[in-house]
C-alpha cells in the first residue's frame, strides 16, 4: 500500500476533474455520490497507510516515493514525489476522515442548491490540494498545495456568489492570505539559494550544517515561513479573513476550519522544525502570535452574536495554543490538538450548520434560543463539541490534547510562564464563550415543532461527536505504544508525547475550564436580568464593542492598507508608469504604418525590391 | 586544343542574360513579356549550372539544369493559367492592374 502512496492525492483530484468536465450533465444526487467517494476512497487508502506504515516499523524515519521529476532547473530538480512520515501520516488520516464525513453531509447539507455539482468539485479539489500539501517532499509541491488550498478557498467562501457581499469575503480571504503567501515564496527562494535545494528533509539536513544556531540567515527563513504560517492559520496579525470567511456555506467552513486551510500553517512549522530550532527567537514568536491571537480570539468569541463567527474566533484561539505549543517546543502536543480539534470543531460547525439550516439561515444566536427539544441532535452534538472546546476535564478529548499543550508551556519556564497565563485566561474565556453560545441557543422556553437531522447528516454528527468526546482515550491508551510512536516519532519531541499525557500538570486548567462553564451558567441561565443590565454600563458596552469588531483590526488595516491603496489608485488613473511604454506603442504603430506603404500591390515594385536587396546582400557577402 | 570561348567570357554571358530578364520583369507591363523575361532569368541559370559543371568535369550542374527546365515548364504553365484568369476578371494582360491586394 506504501507504494501506492500517490492515490491518496489523486482520487480527490480525479472526483474533481470528473466533477468538472461531466457535474454539469449529471442529475440528482450523482455529483454527490462521485465527491464523497472519491475522499472515502481516499480515506481508505491513507488508513490501509496507517496500518502499513505503524505495522512495519513504528520508529522509521519515513518513507519517500517520487512519482517523476518535474523539471530540472538552475541546479534544482523538484519532483512530483510524496513523502510519509508520522507527522504527514497523521495529517492525511485527519483530513481524509473528517474531509470524508465533512462530504457526507453536503450531501443533504446542500441538496437542492444551485450549483450541486460545483460544489463538489471544489470541495473535492479542496482535499486534493491539502493532501497534496502535505504529503510533498519538497517544498514547490507543497507551495502548489498552498495555491491550491487557497484557491479553493476563494472559490468555497464565495460560493453563493450571487450576493456581492460574498464576493467581498471571498476575494479579503484570499488577499489577506496571499501576504502570508508571498513571505513564504520568499522564504523558499531565500531556502532555495543558500541551501540549494527544496527538498525539504535535505534542506533540514543541510540547514543544520551550514547555519549556526541563531544565524542571521536561519532567522530570516523561520520568519519568512512564519508569515506564510501566520496568514493561512489565521493568526495575528493576518487573522482578519476568518471571520468573514463564515460567508461560505457551512460544510465549507468546517472543511477549513478542520481539515484544510487553517492547519497548514501549523503544519508548515511542524514539517520546518528543524529550521525553526535553529532559530530560537523566532520559536519565541511564534509562541507569542500564538499567545496574543487566542486571548485576541477568545475575547472577540465572547461577544459575538453570529453563531459562526463564533466558531471562527474560536479556531483562532484553538490554532493559537497549537502556536504556543509549537513555539515552546511541544510539537507532538501541538498535533494532537491539532487531530483532537478537527473532530470537535467540525462536529462544532456541522451541528450550527443543522440549526442555521433549520431556522432557515439564521445566523444570530439572539434570534434562536430553545433548541434543545426541536433539534436534538444538533444539541448532543453542539454539547459535545463544546465539551471538548473547554477541555471538560477527563471525560473529553479536548481536556487530554489541551491539558498536554499547557503542561508544556508551564514546563518551558522563562519567558514560557506568560504563555502558561495566557493559556490559562484563554481556557476560562473558551469555557465561557463556548457555553454562552450554547445558552442561548439551545435553552429557553421549547419551540413547538421538532425536526431530526437526515442520515446522511446524522452520521457524521455521531462519529465525530463520539471522536471528539472519545479519542483522547485512544491516544491516552495508546501512549508509549507503537501508536504513538508512530505518529509522533518523527517530531523531536516524539518520545516524550507518550509519557506526558498521562499525568496532571496542575490543577489550574480543569479548575478554570470548570469554572468558565460556571460562569457562563451563571450568567446566561440563572441570571440574565443582572447580565444585562451589566452589558448596558457605558464602558462594558463600549469594550463590547471593541471586541466585537475583532479588536479594530479590520479598521485599522481599512485605514492603514486599503484607503492608501485606493486613494493611490485613484489619483494615478491616468498611470505615470504607463507613458514610456505608451510612447513605445505608439512609435511600434508608426513604424507599421510607414512599412504598409509598401505594400502597394505592384508587382513590379516587388520584384525590383527583391532582386536590389539580393544585390545588397551579395555584395555584403563578397565584399566582408 | 584552346576552348572557344573561356569560362569567364561565358558566365558573363549567363550574368547579362540574367539582367537583361530582370530588366524585362521589372519594366514590362505586359503580364506574358514578364513570363518570358522569367524564363530568360531561369535559362540564365541554367546556363550558369552547365558551365559550373563543365569547369568542374562532374554531371550535378547538368542534372540541376534539368530540374530548372522541369521547375520551368510547371511556372510557365501555372504563370498562363494566371494570364487568362487576369485576363478573364480585368480584361486585361497589364501586371499593374492586379493590384488588389495591396496593403
Amino acid at each position: 500500500m506504501l507504494d501506492l502512496l500517490w492515490i491518496i492525492p489523486a482520487l480527490p483530484l480525479a472526483g474533481f476533474m470528473a466533477l468538472l468536465l461531466f457535474g454539469g450533465r449529471l442529475g440528482g444526487r450523482t455529483p454527490a455520490a462521485i465527491g464523497c467517494l472519491s475522499v472515502g476512497l481516499a480515506m481508505v487508502a491513507s488508513f490501509a497507510c496507517a496500518f502499513d506504515f505503524i505495522l512495519a516499523s513504528p520508529s522509521r524515519p519515513g518513507i519517500e516515493r517520487v512519482l517523476f521529476p518535474w523539471f530540472y532547473a538552475a541546479g534544482l530538480a523538484p519532483s512530483f514525489g510524496f513523502y510519509l512520515d508520522g507527522l504527514s501520516l497523521l495529517m492525511i488520516v485527519v483530513i481524509t476522515f473528517v474531509g470524508f464525513l465533512i462530504h457526507l453531509y453536503s450531501v443533504d447539507f446542500m441538496a437542492g442548491e444551485e450549483g450541486y455539482s460545483r460544489f463538489f468539485a471544489y470541495m473535492n479539489l479542496f482535499v486534493g490540494s491539502m493532501l497534496i500539501l502535505v504529503l510533498a517532499d519538497n517544498f514547490l509541491l507543497l507551495y502548489l498545495g498552498w495555491e491550491g488550498v487557497g484557491l479553493c478557498s476563494y472559490l468555497l467562501i464565495g460560493f453563493w456568489y450571487r450576493d456581492p457581499a460574498n464576493g467581498r469575503a471571498a476575494v479579503k480571504a484570499f488577499v489577506v492570505t496571499r501576504v502570508g503567501d508571498a513571505s513564504l515564496l520568499i522564504g523558499l527562494f531565500l531556502i532555495a539559494l543558500s541551501l540549494g535545494t527544496l527538498d525539504i528533509q535535505e534542506a533540514a539536513a543541510r540547514s543544520g550544517l551550514l547555519w549556526p544556531r541563531g544565524s542571521a540567515a536561519a532567522v530570516a527563513a523561520a520568519l519568512l515561513l512564519l508569515g506564510g504560517a501566520v496568514g493561512k492559520s489565521a493568526q495575528l496579525p493576518l487573522q482578519t479573513w476568518l471571520p468573514d470567511a463564515m460567508a461560505g456555506p457551512t460544510p465549507v467552513s468546517a472543511l477549513i476550519h478542520a481539515a484544510t486551510m487553517v492547519t497548514a500553517g501549523v503544519y508548515l512549522i511542524g514539517r520546518t522544525h528543524a529550521l525553526f530550532t535553529l532559530a530560537p527567537a523566532v520559536l519565541s514568536a511564534v509562541a507569542a502570535v500564538g499567545a496574543a491571537t487566542l486571548l485576541l480570539a477568545s475575547a472577540s468569541a465572547l461577544v459575538q452574536r453570529d453563531l459562526k463567527r463564533i466558531l471562527a474566533y474560536s479556531t483562532m484561539s484553538q490554532i493559537g495554543y497549537m502556536f504556543c505549543a509549537l513555539g515552546v517546543g511541544a510539537w507532538s502536543a501541538a498535533f494532537f490538538h491539532f487531530a483532537i480539534h478537527a473532530f470537535f470543531k467540525a462536529l462544532l460547525f456541522l451541528a450550527a450548520g443543522v440549526v442555521i439550516k433549520s431556522l432557515s439561515n439564521e445566523h444570530d444566536i439572539f434570534k434562536m434560543g430553545g433548541l434543545r427539544k426541536s433539534l436534538p441532535s444538533a444539541f448532543w452534538a453542539f454539547l459535545a463539541g463544546a465539551c471538548s472546546l473547554s477541555a471538560l476535564p477527563f471525560v473529553t478529548a479536548g481536556f487530554y490534547s489541551k491539558d498536554m499543550i499547557l503542561s508544556a508551556l508551564s514546563a518551558s519556564g522563562g519567558v514560557g510562564r506568560w504563555f502558561w497565563a495566557a493559556g490559562l485566561i484563554g481556557a476560562f474565556l473558551t469555557s465561557l464563550y463556548a457555553f454562552r453560545a450554547l445558552f442561548i441557543v439551545f435553552s429557553g422556553p421549547g419551540r413547538p415543532w421538532r425536526q431530526r437531522a437526515g442520515f446522511f447528516m446524522g452520521v457524521p454528527l455521531l462519529a465525530l461527536g463520539v471522536l471528539s468526546v472519545g479519542a483522547g482515550w485512544l491516544l491516552q491508551a495508546g501512549a508509549g505504544g507503537p501508536l504513538t510512536a508512530g505518529i509522533f516519532g518523527s517530531l523531536p519531541d516524539g518520545s516524550a508525547a507518550g509519557g506526558a499525557e498521562g499525568r496532571l500538570s496542575s490543577l489550574a486548567p480543569p479548575f478554570l475550564s470548570v469554572a468558565g462553564i460556571l460562569a457562563a451558567g451563571l450568567l446566561y441561565l440563572v441570571l440574565p436580568r443582572a447580565r444585562r443590565a451589566l452589558a448596558g454600563r457605558p464602558v462594558l458596552s463600549a469594550v463590547n464593542g471593541f471586541f466585537f469588531s475583532g479588536w479594530g483590526f479590520d479598521r485599522l488595516y481599512d485605514l492603514a492598507f486599503v484607503r492608501p491603496f485606493l486613494w493611490l489608485a485613484r489619483v494615478d488613473r491616468a498611470d505615470i508608469l504607463d507613458v514610456p511604454y505608451r510612447i513605445l506603442a505608439l512609435f511600434a504603430e508608426a513604424a507599421s504604418r510607414m512599412l504598409v506603404l509598401t505594400q502597394s500591390g505592384k508587382v513590379r515594385l516587388y520584384v525590383t525590391a527583391v532582386a536590389l536587396g539580393a544585390a545588397v546582400f551579395l555584395g555584403l557577402v563578397v565584399l566582408l | 586544343m584552346r576552348p572557344p570561348v573561356s569560362l569567364e567570357q561565358a558566365m558573363m554571358f549567363a550574368g547579362i542574360l540574367f539582367l537583361v530578364g530582370l530588366v524585362g520583369v521589372i519594366t514590362r507591363r505586359n503580364t506574358i513579356f514578364v513570363l518570358l523575361s522569367l524564363e530568360i532569368m531561369l535559362n540564365a541559370a541554367g546556363l550558369a549550372f552547365v558551365l559550373a559543371a563543365a569547369r568542374f568535369r562532374s554531371a550535378e550542374g547538368q542534372v540541376m539544369f534539368l530540374f530548372v527546365l522541369a521547375v520551368a515548364a510547371a511556372e510557365v504553365s501555372l504563370g498562363l493559367a494566371l494570364v487568362l484568369w487576369l485576363y478573364h476578371h480585368k480584361r486585361t494582360v497589364d501586371i499593374d492592374r492586379a493590384r488588389d491586394m495591396r496593403g
